[in-house]
């Protein structure tokens, strides 16, 4: 009947309303994260810089060139993939180009008959693996929306040790990389064992003195404890800049849902009134088909 | 030039600039084991720090540290933790609690963890005026 279809189609608007009230609320809320996140990327960056800085000057210095941190093993078999993504989903393409990015590195791996191993971070990385049955080394998750430094070391320890029992031979981060509010890309860095040109450039001298550090312990001694601090600082940065990307995903992914959500209920309240329109019509010609024969036969009576 | 000179201290922890500003010392204590100040004009420096209370003078910053590198060159002192607090900012009672927990557990049995937790909760208090009995 068409008073029931104009029913249906009221129902039908009003959950589009109600699911438009919430990404809208979501879009909100992420758009007034990416600041937030956004300025917690630039508070990590002193310690980051300067922790690079003293491992460039102590690299420099001479020492450390035998770490097993910046030696590239001759034969690499296995490389552990440390997969960033979020917790939740509704942000768009985020999660899917990072796992996507993952997976292919993993199977260009396997194709080329070496090892693998993935170190997923955020719950989606997790499930997304574990349901395409790779094999998994330890999983991070509980803390996308706005990581902690503690995460960030939890993850450097599990993988140095990874890389110092000989279980890898390379780690790598893949992550989003937040470059504006409106682009961030996909990256994949190695992380150990550091690249050459991470640690070349420094001069071994102090900014402007003239001598030559002193050091407590030996100068080995603190690259062997400061290049961990180092590792775990880069997948702090990483953590960081992940989450800046997944609050700038969400928004707009929210945003396109709000906007389609607007379109929807445009559609659906034209054609809803043209039901009732149509409804009203059929009503007003039975009436007037009613009443004419009504006429009709009162007529033919008269006559 | 005594008195008047005076040196960038900065102390940074991954997650921000905890500290920033001049002063005229610096004391803190190094992995080796020694405390070690530092006066504007000290030579460069790398070291690791232990737990320790380091006192900033001057600009009164007192600031626990736990673990860390030390790093003076060029008449500033950098001071890199990834875990220091500054004195305000730590709870009295419950580091008391955590150094009483320590103690307690220290007279069971003897390992590191709990020498660690000790070493933590002392210096956190004394960072904080809280132990009373120094200074």
């Amino acid at each position: 009947m068409a008073g029931g279809q104009e029913r249906i189609l009221r129902g039908r608007i009003r959950s589009v309303q109600a699911t438009k009230k919430i990404t809208r609320a979501m879009e909100l809320i992420a758009a007034s994260r990416i600041v937030k996140a956004q300025q917690r990327v630039q508070a990590a960056v002193p310690y980051s810089e300067i922790i690079t800085n003293v491992v460039k000057d102590l690299a420099a210095g001479g020492s450390g060139s035998d770490s097993a941190f910046m030696k590239p093993r001759e034969v690499v078999k296995t490389t552990c993939y440390v997969a960033i993504a979020a917790d939740r989903g509704l942000c768009g393409g985020y999660n899917a180009g990072v796992l996507r990015a993952t997976e292919g590195e993993v199977k260009a791996d396997v194709l080329a008959n070496k090892q693998y191993a993935i170190v997923p971070v955020g719950r989606k990385s997790e499930s997304y693996f574990k349901f395409r049955g790779y094999s998994l080394k330890n999983a991070f998750a509980g803390f996308s929306d706005a990581p902690k430094y503690e995460n960030a070391k939890a993850i450097g320890q599990y993988v140095v040790d990874l890389f110092l029992s000989g279980a890898v031979d390379r780690v790598e981060l893949v992550y989003t990389r937040f470059v504006s509010a409106g682009t961030q890309e996909v990256v994949r860095r190695p992380l150990i064992p550091l690249e050459r040109e991470v640690v070349e450039g420094g001069d071994g001298k102090p900014e402007s003195g003239t001598s030559a550090y002193e050091f407590e312990p030996s100068a080995e001694d603190i690259l062997g404890s400061l290049l961990p601090r180092y590792v775990e600082a880069r997948i702090y940065a990483a953590l960081l800049n992940a989450a800046a990307s997944e609050h700038a995903f969400r928004q707009r992914a929210m945003k396109s849902a709000t906007d389609n959500a607007e379109e929807l209920i445009k559609s659906l309240s034209r054609t809803m009134n043209r039901a009732r329109q149509d409804s009203i019509t059929t009503e007003i010609m039975e009436i007037v088909g009613g009443a004419e024969a009504l006429s009709a036969e009162s007529d033919m009576a008269n006559a | 030039m005594a008195g008047s000179a005076t040196m960038k201290v900065e102390v940074v922890s991954p997650e921000r600039v905890l500290f920033s500003g001049t002063a005229s010392q610096v004391i803190t204590r190094t992995e080796s084991g020694g405390e070690i100040a530092f006066l504007p004009g000290h030579t460069s420096f790398l070291g690791v720090l232990t737990e320790n209370h380091t006192r900033i003078y001057l600009e009164g910053g007192k600031v626990h540290v736990h673990g860390g590198y030390v790093e003076a060159s060029g008449g500033h002192v950098t001071i890199l933790s990834d875990n220091a607090e500054l004195a305000e900012d730590i709870d009295v009672a419950r580091a008391r609690a955590a150094k009483e927990r320590a103690e307690t557990a220290m007279r069971g049995e003897h390992n590191a963890t709990i020498e660690a937790d000790l070493r933590r909760a002392h210096a956190r208090l004394s960072a904080a005026g809280g132990l009373g009995d120094t200074k």
